[in-house]
């Protein structure tokens, strides 16, 4: 289900179902490249959106076909807004381990939060966990495409 | 005998003592791809005896952190068969994701096939 919001982002509400998730990435990806995003952008902006919608279908709504995965997004020509939301119990970031210390770095899983925060200028899991938010800033690209309306 | 794993998501070859894999079909290794792709890099080492494999990414254009804990798990594999793993051909924009994981550190990775055919 697809639904236009006032604000000018769109949500997709889809079940627990990777495919879905696929679908919602393509046409997310679609829009940045029509918004003349870059490929290195468009690069980190997938892998934060597979990261999260993946974390929600999987470790969220536990691959629960019954459960719903709401993805809200706004591709705007400063910055790309998302919001990645699930009927799981949610998580606190501070109980994943850190993937970057030395006992956890051969650890095959947790290390999709770092992903993200390191691609996204901003990233917030809301309490109880069920809902994060991601914001990208285009500060290079913004002062291109002001530079192109010049000519 | 094909050395090949079934519905070719992977194309192996041998050079020498080294099983050479590229992917070929399955360039986005995401979490839907890499299910797959894992079971058949799995069954390189468990059913067919490989010991040692290098992974080369040229038509890797894609992956995300389920790709990474895949190949975790293939070293893990490998080295319980006191085999060797080596990647090479990885992209700026792959190689930043190993590199933020620190995982550039744990894999053996070369710049192309045949400098990483010279590691083992």
């Amino acid at each position: 289900m697809r639904n236009a919001m006032p604000d000018g982002s769109v949500e997709f509400v889809i079940p627990s179902d990777l495919n879905e998730a696929k679908m919602i990435q393509e046409v997310i990806e679609n829009q940045l490249r029509q918004s003349l995003y870059e490929d290195k952008e468009i690069f980190g902006i997938r892998l934060a959106l597979e990261e999260a919608i993946v974390n929600a279908i999987k470790h969220g709504n536990q691959m629960d076909d019954g459960k719903k995965v709401y993805v809200r997004f706004r591709v705007l020509p400063e910055r790309f807004e998302v919001g990645v939301t699930d009927e799981g119990s949610g998580f606190n970031p501070d109980d994943v381990p850190d993937p970057l210390s030395d006992e956890n770095l051969e650890r095959p899983s947790g290390r999709g939060l770092l992903l993200m925060r390191h691609y996204m200028t901003e990233v917030t899991v809301h309490p109880p966990g069920n809902r994060l938010t991601m914001s990208k800033v285009r500060m290079a690209a913004a002062g291109r495409l002001n530079g192109d309306q010049a000519h | 005998m094909s050395t090949q794993p079934r519905r070719r998501r992977l194309e192996v070859e041998d050079n020498g003592e080294v099983t050479v894999v590229n992917f070929i079909d399955k360039k986005i290794l995401d979490e839907q791809n890499i299910q797959k792709i894992g079971e058949d890099l799995f069954s390189l080492i468990d059913e067919l005896g490989r010991k040692k494999l290098l992974l080369n990414f040229g038509n890797v254009e894609y992956l995300s952190s389920a790709a990474l804990g895949k190949f975790i798990t293939l070293n893990k594999k490998v080295q319980s068969v006191s085999g060797k793993l080596v990647m090479c051909n990885i992209n700026a924009d792959i190689f930043e994701v190993f590199e933020i994981t620190k995982l550039n550190k744990l894999f053996n990775i070369q710049k192309d096939e045949q400098t990483a055919l010279q590691a083992f």
